[in-house]
């Protein structure tokens, strides 16, 4: 506090100071306060409003709880944003550790770029794109084809298949960048002595690179499971008829049924579910959040 | 239990740069050999040449006479200890020791026999459950020792371990490691910049300079008998003064200087006519009160430096070059004051004449 009025000035300060507290405030805790309170409200009528009937419950929660469907939902959604998050995790790791430890810093400053690029598209456009490529008569069946590897299509989007892939590359490098900075900052001396007294790769990463990445790895994880769980784009644009995300249920109580009482509930639903969720793999995989922070 | 090393002109090159060049030499089995340089003058790049993490460029290394080419270092019969150490921060003591251990598939009891023994081979038992960041420089030192000797190399490579302790703790370290060497019978190989390290340490030393082996030699020989001028020079302190050979003398070679005459030994490749440098040590030199007879060099004193055992004094000559005469702290010796005029003298026995080389030849 001192030494940020000692180097931008009392002024400047607390104009840095009264921003960011209005973001917090204004853009973040309050129309969350205001969802909080939606959601103990009852969905009735304008006219009824202020009315006998317009008092605190928990209706809408027990909404969720008595729907066998929306559980379900939402236990898919949860399982498969754990299988993007392993596939992020098994795709993620070696790249990291490739850009890390085997790539000179110069060329590494190249991948970099090279996988930024296209973030620089509208994740609308690459959902689109991705749901043109997996298309049965789309590019991709027609090089696996064109290569001979496959005699007829692949239908890609059953189930929650395009989604998965949809999920995957969107969020990956949420996966790789911890990851990343994790192994960089191991000292390559380490590998070198795991390498020196006979240890074979798989025993140097299980044993000696792993555990030091493990802060990284278990931020990837959470970022990548908490950004498709809450994902609506990738779900909407590349699921199919079999698939439905929980956020698609949360979407058609806001704008299809004009509910937004009962679709605040939900979405912090999600939110608390997803938080104990990934409390409980933090305790079993021995993760703590201190670690994370690092 | 041990075995040798065979280095059949070596050469390593980074892009065009040569950082060893053609290094010739043979390592006894169970010897504890040195390699002394000024830094970046290759030796780790040696040292990592023999663990098998560089592969030479030219040339082949052989240990136990068997070719290195194309192994790996999780192959090789070596064990290196780094540079910083490398121990496994996130690993107990007792698991760094027996990581070499669990990596060739030994039991967890016997992993953890096998480390309380090394734990009492480097001095260290009670340790084995502490993590590394609880223990002292010294500690870490003797832990990564012990982590090396639990695969039972044939060769130990050392990269300047000591060099991160402090005095004292480097001169128990460098007993210990002798002791240690003495006790296993392995191949030492130790790297270091530290001159006196390398002589009170080493069967054999082998000084370097920009990649080139300058001499291989026992300590003595490499005090005693420099080959060249930098290893003269490097390896403890030398006067020099510059001149040329005119003729000899009983053998030996009279040196013209700007200072005057001297007579002194013939070092290696020195003819009469080669313009070369003469070194006197300064423990053998002495002052006298005038500049009288053969090997007098008229010397004004500009310093005196009291070290304790030993006294000394700095002056400069007639042609302003710098020189050191090392006294004994006698109490009769006669100490000089600042601003005397003496006469700096020696006998030819203890002066030589030396080419520069230091460069490739
Ligand atoms: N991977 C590399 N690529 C390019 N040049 C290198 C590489 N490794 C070492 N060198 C160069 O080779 C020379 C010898 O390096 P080396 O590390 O062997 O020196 P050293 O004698 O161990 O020095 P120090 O005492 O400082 O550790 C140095 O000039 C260094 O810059
Ligand atoms: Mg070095």
């Amino acid at each position: 506090m001192t030494a940020l009025v000692q180097r931008y000035g009392g002024a400047l300060t607390g104009i840095i100071i009264a921003l960011t507290a209005f973001w917090l405030l204004a853009m973040v805790i309050l129309p969350n306060l205001i969802l909080l309170e939606f959601s103990f409200r009852p969905y009735i009528p304008v006219d009824q409003m202020g009315g006998p009937n317009d008092h605190y419950t928990l209706a809408n929660y027990a909404t969720f709880f008595t729907s066998p469907i929306h559980l379900q939902i939402f236990g898919l959604t949860v399982f498969y944003s754990s299988v993007v998050t392993l596939i992020c995790l098994v795709l993620a790791y070696p790249l990291a550790y490739f850009l890390a430890k085997v790539s000179t810093p110069r060329n590494a400053g190249t991948w970099f770029l090279l996988l930024l690029i296209p973030l620089w598209v509208s994740e609308v456009l690459r959902s689109f794109a991705w749901s043109i490529i997996l298309a049965y008569q789309g590019p991709l069946n027609a090089a696996l084809h064109g290569l001979g590897l496959i005699d007829k299509g692949i239908r890609w989007r059953t189930g929650f298949n395009g989604v998965l892939i949809g999920l995957v590359y969107t969020y990956v490098l949420f996966m790789v960048f911890p990851i990343y900075n994790a192994i960089q900052s191991l000292d390559t001396n380490q590998i070198e002595a795991a390498q020196d007294l006979g240890a074979p790769l798989w025993r140097i990463h299980w044993r000696v690179v792993i555990p030091h990445a493990k802060p990284g790895i278990g931020s990837g994880c959470i970022m990548v499971f908490m950004l498709s769980a809450g994902s609506i784009l990738v779900p909407s644009i590349l699921g199919s008829t079999t698939s439905r995300w929980f956020t698609e249920i949360i979407q058609q109580w806001f704008f299809e049924s004009v509910d937004w009482n009962t679709g605040s509930a939900y979405a912090f639903l999600l939110l608390v579910l997803c938080t104990v969720f990934v409390s409980l793999m933090m305790r079993m995989l021995n993760v703590r959040l201190v670690d994370i922070a690092r | 239990m041990s075995e040798d090393v065979q280095l059949s002109h070596v050469c390593v090159d980074f892009g065009a740069f040569r950082a060893v060049d053609d290094v010739d030499l043979t390592i006894r089995a169970g010897e504890f050999f040195s390699f002394l340089g000024p830094s970046g003058c290759g030796k780790t790049t040696i040292l990592r040449m023999i663990s098998g993490f560089i592969e030479p460029t030219s040339g082949e290394i052989k240990i136990g006479g068997q070719n290195m080419r194309g192994i790996g270092p999780n192959k090789r019969p070596t064990a290196l200890i780094f540079q910083n150490l490398a121990l496994f921060p996130l690993m107990t003591v007792w698991e760094n020791i027996a990581f070499g251990l669990e990596v060739r598939g030994v039991s967890k009891d016997k992993r953890k026999a096998r480390a309380e023994e090394l734990l009492r081979v480097v001095d260290l038992v009670g340790s084995g459950d502490k993590r590394i960041s609880q223990l002292s420089g010294g500690q870490k030192q003797r832990v990564a020792i012990a982590r090396a000797l639990a695969v039972e190399p044939k060769v130990m490579l050392l990269d300047e371990p000591l060099s991160a302790l402090d005095l004292k703790l480097r001169q128990h370290m460098r007993s210990e490691l002798r002791a240690i060497q003495k006790r296993t019978d392995v191949t030492f190989v130790y790297i270091t910049h530290d001159q006196g390290e390398a002589l009170a340490m080493s069967d054999r030393v082998a000084v370097m300079s920009a990649g080139v082996l300058q001499q291989v030699g026992t300590p003595a020989d490499i005090y005693n008998q420099p080959a060249n001028g930098f290893v003269a020079s490097f390896v403890g302190e030398n006067n020099r003064v510059p001149g040329k050979v005119v003729g000899l003398e009983n053998g030996m070679a009279r040196f013209h200087t700007p200072a005057g005459l001297f007579l002194a030994r013939l070092g290696p490749g020195i003819q009469v006519g080669s313009t070369a440098k003469l070194y006197v040590r300064p423990e053998n030199a002495r002052l006298t009160d005038a500049v009288e007879g053969d090997n007098n060099v008229p010397l004004r004193i500009s310093e005196v430096a009291f070290e304790g055992s030993f006294i000394n004094i700095h002056g400069h000559d007639a042609g302003g070059h710098a020189h050191i005469v090392q006294m004994r702290n006698d109490r009769d010796a006669s100490v000089p004051a600042v601003g005397d005029q003496r006469g700096l003298t020696f006998s030819p026995e203890h002066a030589v004449v030396l080419a520069d080389a230091g460069a490739r030849p």
